[in-house]
Formats: structure tokens, sequence, C-alpha cells
């Protein structure tokens, strides 16, 4: 296998303390050192990262990459490559795919498949009840064996708490992440858009901000009835952050993530009736956004996702509430990260921890640093060189994002994963 | 919104919603209608105008007074016109909202009115038609239903002249009504003194104050001193999703009686969309009464709808 040396980049690996210019070296798919001179140290490749950051690869707890089941939307190939253009090295995959990933097979097909396409590792998230129904568990140790890093319902509800309990306690006794994904279906009622000033306005079905909050408050209860490692997906609202804040502070194993575009878009945002907009959770208001932003500074909220839901034309082709929900988010992770910065939401170590170090705890894998003996997935990225989300830089399936046309600072040069270039500029 | 409903000299294209367009705009579709309100009392009832146009009326929801309307009008400006009720047709064959359109317009029509349960429909199927095509919302979901509110504007214009110092309170199911919506919009360009709904919180949206009224829980205080007031249809489905107990319940609290109307002003004028819940939401004699203009809205539908259907096609390529 290559040695690579990356020289002169300004590292950045906040579990290691490291914000300097320095030199990361690779050897055997593994970080050798990173900020040392090793002088007897022959590269293969010698890559010059000066101006540009070096970081460790970002672990990404919530792609959809539309595969196995919908390889119109996208595939694990053509997901796995906008990952890597966007400086992903890992990404988790919820389990609401087509089969659904509640058997050894459909995880062992995607392992499979993963390999094929020979790009970031993909982590498969199993199913925490049979088929996501919600009424039978899954068979979690078996999941767990094959590979599953975490268990989830993805989106789908729990209409009776009794089997969450259960659910939770089960995959506590085997040590398994929950992530829960907070919603009460009876209160966001189909909506599709933020009950707020823009649903009135346009009279659209809405989801007020309790269908969130009180799943959160529940599933707190739960966390700490059957002691549950849980983590919350893709929060949007500030009274989430609230009562996550006060379970962290009373000792609940309890993290919470938040997908970039809620950081960023808020309902005043979404053009009336464009597709692109509709996702869920919904844009919330200004208010919410500060404090996601404020909470992911104070460390309330540990994780930012791209929560990447790739589409095709059709599902965004219709009028706004009969649309299929979700962004093709992968690509705008960085440059959107890179804003918070640029806004002083948030500091660049803040930033990159949020997408390395903190979802690498998380999930406790040996990753997301760049420690020696750690696989070597790292990402150089250039902070201000500007690109356009347009069809010559677009790798996704899914053109479905609310950034189209725009021009973004922020682009990744070099990806490298288990000490591969998987992408270059 | 703006830019799709207006051409490139801001002239209206499409009529989808009251929202992005100017006093301007809505005085001088209130001023054609006029010229065409007197049609109607003639032997001859037609113009010309739009002699050679094909104007389809896509209805995927059922109603008969605003269909009959926009056919009448449809007519009388001499257009061919062609109507199909979608919930019998394609569609529940599983053909899409796009196709239909799609074949509608390989048989080069110039005109869509539409009305679809979903809002947003009328802005994608504007979005997605051929350029040479005007598309006319006849009602989207919980959205709009522009062309209901302007006769309502147009009929207030006639009793009261200027909407300057008016008071306007609509009551009801503001939360499902897209008429509320188009009207409060309208009301607002037109420059209203003050409007008002009145609705228990339940058929009120939330931040209902957004949208630029005043929101009242009890119909006395509300119906105080007000010029216009505007009755909604009390749909009997809000009754089995929980948001009222039973319409004996709703007719005490928010029906108009004749002992309420004495709140209002006395030259009050007592508007509905129809159609009418006699003792639902409103006492017969009331509806039937002097005050009530009613009727009135229906009439004026007809010449409403030909100054929106003649302006859309007139800005739309060719002069007629």
């Amino acid at each position: 296998m290559k040695k690579i040396l990356i020289s002169n980049g300004h590292i950045i690996d906040p579990e290691n303390n490291l914000d300097q210019v320095g030199n990361v070296y690779i050897a055997d798919g593994k970080i050798l050192a990173a900020n040392q001179l090793l002088s007897d140290f022959t590269a293969d490749l010698t890559i010059d990262a000066s101006d540009n950051i070096v970081c460790p690869g970002f672990i990404d707890l919530s792609a959809r990459l539309r595969d196995p089941g919908q390889s119109y939307k996208g595939t694990i190939l053509s997901e796995t490559t906008a990952a890597a253009s966007a400086g992903v090295t890992s990404v988790c995959l919820p389990p609401d795919t087509s089969p659904v990933i509640d058997t050894q097979a459909v995880t062992e097909l995607i392992a499979d498949k993963a390999e094929k396409a020979n790009y970031p590792q993909i982590y498969p998230i199993g199913a925490l009840t049979h088929n996501l129904a919600g009424s039978e568990l899954s068979s979690m140790f078996a999941l767990k064996q094959a590979g599953c890093i975490a268990v989830s319902n993805a989106t789908a509800p729990f209409f009776n708490l009794l089997v969450l309990r259960r659910a939770m306690e089960y995959a506590s006794s085997h040590d398994l992440l929950v992530m829960y994904h907070p919603d009460i279906p009876a209160l966001s009622n189909n909506g599709c858009v933020h009950e707020g000033a823009f649903a009135t306005q346009y009279g659209l079905p809405a989801i007020p901000e309790a269908s969130e909050t009180i799943a959160v408050a529940q599933c707190i209860e739960l966390a700490e009835l059957t002691g549950c490692r849980l983590h919350f997906s893709q929060i949007s609202c500030k009274r989430s952050a609230i009562k996550i804040q006060q379970a962290k502070k009373y000792g609940l194993k309890v993290t919470a993530d938040v997908a970039i575009h809620q950081l960023h878009l808020t309902e005043d945002d979404i053009e009336p009736f464009n597709s692109f907009f509709h996702t869920l959770p919904p844009f919330r208001t200004k208010k919410d956004k500060q404090s996601l932003r404020e909470s992911l500074a104070n460390g309330t909220i540990d994780i930012i996702c791209s929560d990447h839901q790739p589409h095709d034309l059709d599902a965004k082709l219709g009028a706004f509430p009969e649309t299929e929900p979700g962004i093709s988010s992968l690509e705008t992770l960085l440059p959107l990260a890179l804003r918070l910065v640029d806004d002083n939401a948030i500091t660049l170590p803040q930033g990159i921890a949020a997408l390395t170090q903190n979802p690498a705890r998380t999930l406790g894998i040996q990753s997301g640093a760049l420690t020696a003996d750690y696989s070597a997935d790292v990402c150089i990225f250039d902070p201000t060189l500007s690109w356009t989300v347009n069809q010559d830089t677009w790798k996704s399936a899914g053109g479905n994002t609310p950034f189209w046309g725009q021009t973004l600072k922020g682009r990744v040069t070099h990806t490298i994963q288990a000490g591969k270039v998987i992408y270059s500029l | 919104m703006k830019n799709l409903q207006l051409n490139t000299e801001g002239k209206l294209k499409h009529f989808l919603s009251i929202e992005g367009l100017s006093k301007e705009v809505l005085t001088e579709i209130l001023d054609t209608a006029e010229s065409f309100s007197s049609m109607s009392e003639q032997k001859v009832k037609k113009v010309p105008l739009l002699r050679g146009k094909t104007i389809v009326i896509l209805f995927f929801e059922n109603s008969t007074r605003t269909r009959t309307t926009f056919e009448l009008a449809a007519t009388r400006l001499s257009a061919d016109v062609l109507t199909m009720n979608i919930a019998t047709s394609a569609t529940s064959k599983g053909e899409s909202l796009l196709d239909t359109i799609r074949n509608l317009e390989a048989m080069h029509v110039d005109m869509f009115v539409v009305r679809h349960a979903i809002s947003g429909s009328g802005h994608f199927i504007a979005q997605n038609a051929a350029p040479h095509i005007s598309v006319i919302n006849a009602g989207d979901g919980q959205h709009a239903h522009p062309t209901q509110a302007m006769l309502d504007m147009f009929t207030i214009r006639q009793y009261k002249h200027s909407f300057d110092n008016l008071k306007v309170a609509i009551i009801g199911d503001i939360l499902h009504s897209r008429v509320a919506r188009s009207q409060i919009q309208a009301l607002n360009t037109l420059g209203t003194q003050e409007v008002r709904v009145i609705a228990p919180k339940t058929l009120l949206p939330s931040h209902v104050e957004t949208l630029g009224v005043t929101a009242f829980n009890c119909i006395e205080e509300g119906l105080k001193d007000v010029d216009v007031i505007i009755m909604l249809r009390l749909q009997k489905e809000r009754m089995t999703s929980a948001l009222l107990p039973n319409e004996r319940e709703y007719f005490k609290c928010f029906g108009l009686t004749e002992e309420r109307l004495k709140l209002a002003k006395s030259n009050a004028i007592v508007m509905h969309p129809g159609p009418i819940n006699r003792g639902v939401e409103i006492e017969s004699s009331i509806a039937d009464g002097p005050q009530s203009v009613i009727l009135q809205q229906v009439s004026n539908g007809i010449a409403v709808r030909m100054a929106i259907m003649s302006l859309t096609l007139q800005s739309n390529g060719e002069t007629l």
C-alpha cells in the first residue's frame, strides 16, 4: 500500500487538540503520525496541502443512499461518489431501505455492495422494529453481528410507547445505540411545513413544534427508565434543544444531531411552492435556527449531519404537499458548515468536531481523528475556494437542493479513506 | 410568485393568488368587471373578445356555482369551452396531473381554469404549462380562491364605493378556507381600514395575525361597528375531526342572528360565498333579508370572471 505524505497543511484534529500547520504521514492504510516530523519517511505520494485545511474524514450520521430498493433515486455507487467528493469517509445508512435493514441478509447485501463501490465506509443502521412497523422487535443481536452500528426506526412512527420502551431496553441489553427521530404523527398530521406564518399564508398543512418536542420529552423519560444510549436525529426546534440540554445536565447518555440545512434556512426562506424546500422536519423559525446554532456552539447538539435524501425528478414534480420531502445535501455539507464559521456561530475546530470527533464518539468507533494507528481517513479542503452548485460540479444522482445554482465557498481537494485517495479535485 | 403571475410588461398572465399583485392590478380587474356587469341585462349577452380561444375548465373537485359562472363567463366572451370533471376522469386511471395537462396542451388550448384539492396546484400547473397558456386558479386546497375574492371585492365596492374607511369581519372556518385567505389579502391590498376574523381557536390558523387581521374568539366583540360581514360555510367534516362539538353549539357561539347583526353598522352588508347552511352559520331571515347581498355576489361572479379571463388572455400574445 502507498505511503502518503500530506505536507504543510493546517491540521485541525479536535480529538488530538491539533490546530497548527504540519505534516500527516500515512502508511499501510493507517495514520502513522500527525504533526510530527518523520525524517526517514519516503512517500510514494506527496500532497501539498499548503493553505488548505487537513482534518479527519467526515462521519455522516444520516445519508440515504437509496440502495437497495430505490436505485432510480440513487445508488451506493453514485451517492458514495458524492460523499467522497464532499470529504465524507464514513456514512451511516438509515434502515428505511427496501427491503428494510432488519435482517442479516440485507445488512450483508449492503456490505457487499459497499465493498464493490470501494468508496467511503458504510455503517448500516439496523431497524429497531421488524419492518419498521413499530410493533415487533427486530433481531438486534443478529443485526449487530452482521455489522449494524446502531438501531433506529428511521422516520417510521411508534404508535405504542410500550413497544418503544421494550425496544430501547432490548437495544440497551446488547449495548446498541438507539437513534430516534422525534415526531408524534398524530400532531404532525401529514403536514409539510412548519406551523407558522408561512403555512398560514399559503394554506399548507402544518406541523407544530410540539409534534417534535413532545416526542423528545417522552423519549428522554424512556432513556432514563431504560438506561438506553439515546441519540436524537435531526432536531429542528429550540424547545427540543432545551430539553436535551436538561437531560445532559441530569447525566443521561443522550446526544443529538441537526441537519446542516436547518442551521441555515427558515420558513421565511421557502420560495412559495418550490418543492426543493420540502423537507422533514420542516424549516422552522429564525428563533429556532438561532437556538440550534447556539446549541451547537455550547455542545447541546453534538453533531452536524447531512440528512442526505436524493430524489428522482418525479418525486419533486407536483404541488408542494404531494411531493416527497428531503434534500440532496452531502455535497453542500462542508461549505454550509464553513458558512457557520463565517457567521461567527461556531469556530472552525467546533465545526470539524461536529463532523468528526463527536459522531465517532456517539457511534463508539475508532475514527474521526488523526490518531496514530487509526484508519487513515482524511479530508483536505480549501476553505476559500468558491464553486457553483450545478450539473458540472454535482455528483449525487439527486439534484434536489434549494442551493442549486448558488455559489458556495469551501471545497474538498482530496479525500483519503483507509489510506487510499478516493477523491481528488 | 410575482413573476409567475405577471408577464414581462407587468400585465396579468396567470391569475393564481392575490399575493404579489398590486392595488393597481386589482383595481384594473374591478374596473374591467364594471364594464362587463351591465352586459347581463342586455338582450345579446355576448361579446366577441375571446372568439377562437379555447378554455378548458378543469375541476378536480366538485363545485356547481364556481364552475357554472366560469362557463357562462367564457361563453359570454365567445370562447369555446370544455369542462372536465377529473374526479371521474383520467387521473382516477392513474394519469398524473402533469400528463393530463400535457395532453390538453397538445389539443392547442389557450387557458386552463383549475380547481384542485391540493394547495399549490395552480402554481404547479402554471410553472409547467406551455408558455402561451394562461392558468386561472378556481381554488387550490386551503391556499387561494382569488376569483371568489375579487367578486367579493367587486360587491363590496358596489355597495361601499371605497375600501379606505371600512371595517370588514370574516366569520367562520378561517383555517381551512382558501376564500378567506384570498379575501384577506385582497382587502389589505385595496387598503381596507380593518380586517377582522372571528372564529374559535380550532378554526383559526396559528399566527393568523401575520396575515394582517385582528382575531376575535367572540362574535359579539368582533361584529361591533363593522361595515361588511362575510360568513364562511362550515363543512360538516369539521365536527368529525374534533374541531367543533356540534352544529348547534357552533350556531350558539358564532351563528349570525338578527340580534347580533344589530351590533354591526346599520347599513352593514352580509355576504356569503355559498352554499349556505341555513341555521348553522346564518339565520334564514338574514340570508334572505335586506342587508344580504349573497345573490348579488353570484351575479357579479360572472362579470369578474369575464374580466379576469379577458385580461389574462389579452396580456398573453396577440391583441384581441
